[in-house]
């Protein structure tokens, strides 16, 4: 096959850049500008949102049965959170000090399980946590307890499937940095006489700590927006703020309201994201690790 | 840490990854339609989910929406990578910070964002509205898995081609995407991976006309979910590990 050389050159850089912007400006930029115009807004049932510019939608974010939502998503986002960093930064460590091939399975094993769709993983843990369920069947089967314990529908199966859903988010980013964390600071380190606690403070900890906040700041928010493991196993109680704004967009459809939610949660992430690169910047200037893939 | 204390670690985790994945497969096989109890074996539900259509049709488009997203995020992702590690251009900079935004936005703030665009355009939500959300989430991780593998070449090459007259079009097809085939390949299953375990997105920006499995599952949780699901889930394990059999055969055989 024979390929016209001339001109190509141009036109192909200009296609792949075009592609690249206009992609992004269409499906990115342009969307959450849409959300952005329709917070303040007022809704309308016919149009689901009319002109008149008003902050109505911001006003009901701050009323206090919202409010409440707001909290308790906070609460259980965070608990899920610390969960999955205690749970995920021993095992990333491991994982990390496994032979690369080794390494490769043990993370493939992990993300196998995202095939069988995270909505049907959750119904199966509502198996699981059940009043018949298989923990209760064998904990009465076995004599240890009397008469079934409540699992299911309590904030506490929540933080059980919002940890399930979101610990392989919480693995990855830590696994990347201690990968870069070279072997020779915590044998230097060891050398000079310092124990396993002043090794993990003084070394693995800040050095990590990039990958601590990228973790946190996957698992986090996001934990916010998972109303189906709120359905599944919290009940049908309002739990976490995915709930509510979906709510609002596909029940009540008060969208500017809906709107006004979501605009506060990228406020939130915006936050995290700057304390997410104050965490680098302390990094670097330890002398340490640079980030550049995330 | 000693060896026990790691290997218990592992053991613990996967074991908890693994428990509900366990269930689904046991009960696929259980006489019981309620799936609480053990009352025997059996394949009905086996032979029950041919019979059921929406179940099959909601799988089906599943697969095609994770394969077909997939493969376009994989060409349109790794165009993207080459354009921010090559050009120079004007917003390069604001295209960077785009992708980390996807990256990093709850899924529910990308599938509101989705949602909003859709019916301000005008779109009939269904097959290409949720084409496109699922090409986009993925994008950022096809962006930087190529990327990642772009730093570490060689640019001697690419100005050894270019001396040789090549263009850039040239280049990138005889000399870029050959090398970059590996990372091209562990980008699309990281897509095809993240497109058929979502939930969030596909729940707002897809209708009736183009339901796909986790919305079918949804809706059938409230009345009760029909044992028929267990076996598609057991289907779909069993479909990955053969696909990462293959997956890791070909790879080698690539790198060899």
């Amino acid at each position: 096959m024979t390929w016209p050389n001339v001109g190509i050159a141009l036109s192909f850089r200009q296609t792949v850049i075009s592609l690249t912007l206009g992609w992004l400006a269409l499906m990115v930029v342009a969307p959450h500008a849409l959300v952005l115009m329709t917070s303040v807004m007022t809704p309308n049932s016919e149009h689901l949102a009319v002109w008149p510019l008003t902050f109505d939608g911001y006003l009901k974010v701050m009323q206090p049965i919202y409010f409440d939502v707001f909290f308790q998503s906070l609460w259980l986002s965070g608990v899920a959170t610390l969960f999955c960093l205690l749970i995920g930064y021993p095992f990333a460590y491991v994982l990390a000090k496994q032979p690369p091939w080794l390494r490769t399975v043990l993370l493939v094993l992990m993300m196998l399980p995202f095939w069988t769709n995270s909505l049907i993983r959750t119904y199966a843990m509502k198996l699981i946590l059940g009043k018949k369920g298989i923990i209760n069947t064998a904990l009465v089967g076995s004599g240890i307890i009397e008469k079934p314990i409540t699992m299911l529908y309590t904030e506490f199966a929540v933080i059980v499937g919002l940890v399930y859903i979101l610990l392989p988010f919480m693995v990855l980013p830590l696994m990347a940095s201690f990968e870069k964390l070279s072997n020779e600071l915590v044998e230097a380190s060891r050398d000079l006489g310092a124990n396993g606690v002043q090794r993990f403070f003084t070394i693995l900890l800040p050095l990590t700590a990039p990958g601590i906040v990228a973790g946190c700041l996957i698992v986090f928010l996001p934990a916010m927006g998972m109303f189906y493991v709120a359905d599944l196993l919290g009940g049908a109680k309002n739990l976490l703020l995915g709930n509510v704004i979906k709510n609002q967009f596909l029940v009540v459809r008060d969208w500017p309201f809906g709107s006004a939610f979501s605009i506060t949660l990228i406020v939130m992430m915006a936050g995290l994201l700057w304390v997410y690169a104050l965490a680098n910047r302390f990094v670097q200037r330890q002398g340490g690790l640079d980030d550049e893939n995330l | 840490m000693t060896r026990i204390f790691k290997a218990l670690l592992l053991l613990l985790v996967f074991v908890y990854l693994y428990a509900p994945i366990a269930v689904l497969v046991v009960n696929s096989f259980n006489q019981s339609k309620y799936g609480y109890k053990w009352s025997g074996f059996s394949w009905k539900w086996y032979q029950k989910l041919w019979q059921n259509d929406a179940l099959i049709t909601a799988f089906n488009h599943s697969i095609t929406i994770a394969f077909l997203a997939a493969t376009a995020a994989a060409m349109i992702g790794t165009l993207m990578a080459l354009a921010i590690y090559r050009y120079r251009f004007r917003l390069k900079k604001a295209a960077s910070s785009a992708l980390f935004v996807v990256m990093m936005s709850p899924d529910i703030v990308l599938a509101i964002s989705f949602l909003v665009l859709f019916v301000a355009l005008g779109m009939q939500l269904g097959f290409w509205t949720l084409l496109l959300a699922h090409i986009t989430f993925c994008l950022p991780f096809v962006v930087v898995t190529v990327y990642a593998q772009l730093k570490g070449f060689d640019d001697h090459l690419l100005e050894a081609a270019q001396d040789l007259g090549v263009n850039e079009w040239g280049m990138f097809r005889t000399i870029l995407l050959p090398l970059l085939l590996p990372s091209i390949l562990a980008s699309w299953l990281l897509s095809f991976t993240l497109s058929l375990d979502d939930v969030i997105i596909s729940s707002f920006v897809t209708g009736p006309d183009y339901e796909v499995l986790p919305i079918r599952v949804f809706s059938m949780v409230k009345v009760g979910v029909s044992p028929e699901v267990n076996v598609l889930a057991t289907l779909l394990l069993l479909i990955s590990i053969l696909s990462l059999i293959v997956f890791s055969l070909l790879v080698r055989r690539k790198s060899l």
